[in-house]
């Protein structure tokens, strides 16, 4: 019966399931930008930025005794 | 360590070296947070994400030499930390799939009550996609790349990447209005009907 009415609804012309499945898939969308975002604004743990000091310090020494 | 200039005379070459270095470096700082997130979303915990995240940043440092300045350093980086994860993986235990229990603990704590519900499921249903759905949503859904981009860091063709976002999609939608998984008595066709209205309190319906 749901298949029915699914047929039923997709004869008319302009179907709504169409536009509401858009909508999930935007809303779902929305939802994913704001989860990644959530880690993206998330302070930087200070050891990436003292391992990567370190790295450039040594670098640095490296290229000096060139 | 600090250190005065030296007076003696620089060579040119060692100069300008140095500039790059340090413009890479910016570009490399500026990107960590990102790739916390990716590998946030790869290995579903936030402790091992952090190594992750540490050993791509290093590698990318340690293979500077082959990078181009001006061009995407961001789908660059991704691609190193997404071959970093993939190369441990082969030799753990991991599976494909994150484990559903893992991820509610970790993944779904946070403190945010403006974020209840419906991204905690969210982060559920992600999780029960094999990776390779869930990373092509993540990097073109979140990630902002282009199909393009993301076939290249993922090493396959842009149809490839299509499919699976479509995938993913589907399957994602279809497990948050049904809840194919465990949920304690809570009906999962809420999470959707959350998702749907946070979005349009975000106003973010295009």
């Amino acid at each position: 019966m749901i298949e029915q009415r699914a047929v039923d609804r997709a004869n008319r012309t302009t179907p709504p399931e169409l536009n509401e499945a858009r909508l999930r898939q935007q809303a779902i969308g929305v939802k994913l930008r704001q989860m990644f975002d959530e880690v993206v604004n998330e302070p930087v743990p200070p050891d990436f930025l003292d391992i990567l000091r370190r790295a450039d310090e040594s670098a640095e020494d490296a290229a000096e005794a060139e | 360590m600090k250190r005065a200039s030296s007076s003696g005379p620089h060579p040119a070459g060692s100069a300008a070296a140095g500039g790059e270095r340090e413009a890479f470096k910016r570009e490399l700082v500026a990107l960590i947070p990102h790739l916390r997130a990716f590998a946030r979303t790869l290995t579903g915990d936030a402790a091992s994400a952090d190594d992750l995240a540490q050993d791509a940043m290093m590698k990318a440092w340690d293979a500077r030499a082959s990078y181009q300045m001006g061009t995407n350093m961001k789908a660059w980086t991704f691609m190193i930390l997404r071959n970093q994860f993939y190369s441990e993986k082969r030799r753990s235990w991991r599976q494909t799939q994150l484990d559903p229990e893992v991820a509610e603990r970790t993944l779904v704590a946070t403190d945010d009550p403006e974020s209840p519900v419906a991204l905690d499921e969210l982060r559920l249903g992600l999780a029960m996609l094999p990776a390779e759905q869930r990373e092509a949503l993540i990097l073109v859904g979140a990630g902002g790349f282009a199909y393009e981009e993301a076939a290249e860091i993922c090493g396959c063709a842009v149809g490839t990447v299509k499919s699976r976002v479509s995938r993913a999609r589907r399957a994602l939608q279809t497990l948050l209005e049904t809840g194919a998984y465990e949920r304690d008595g809570r009906p999962a066709s809420e999470a959707m009907s959350s998702i749907l209205a946070d979005a349009q309190r975000l106003g973010s319906a295009r």
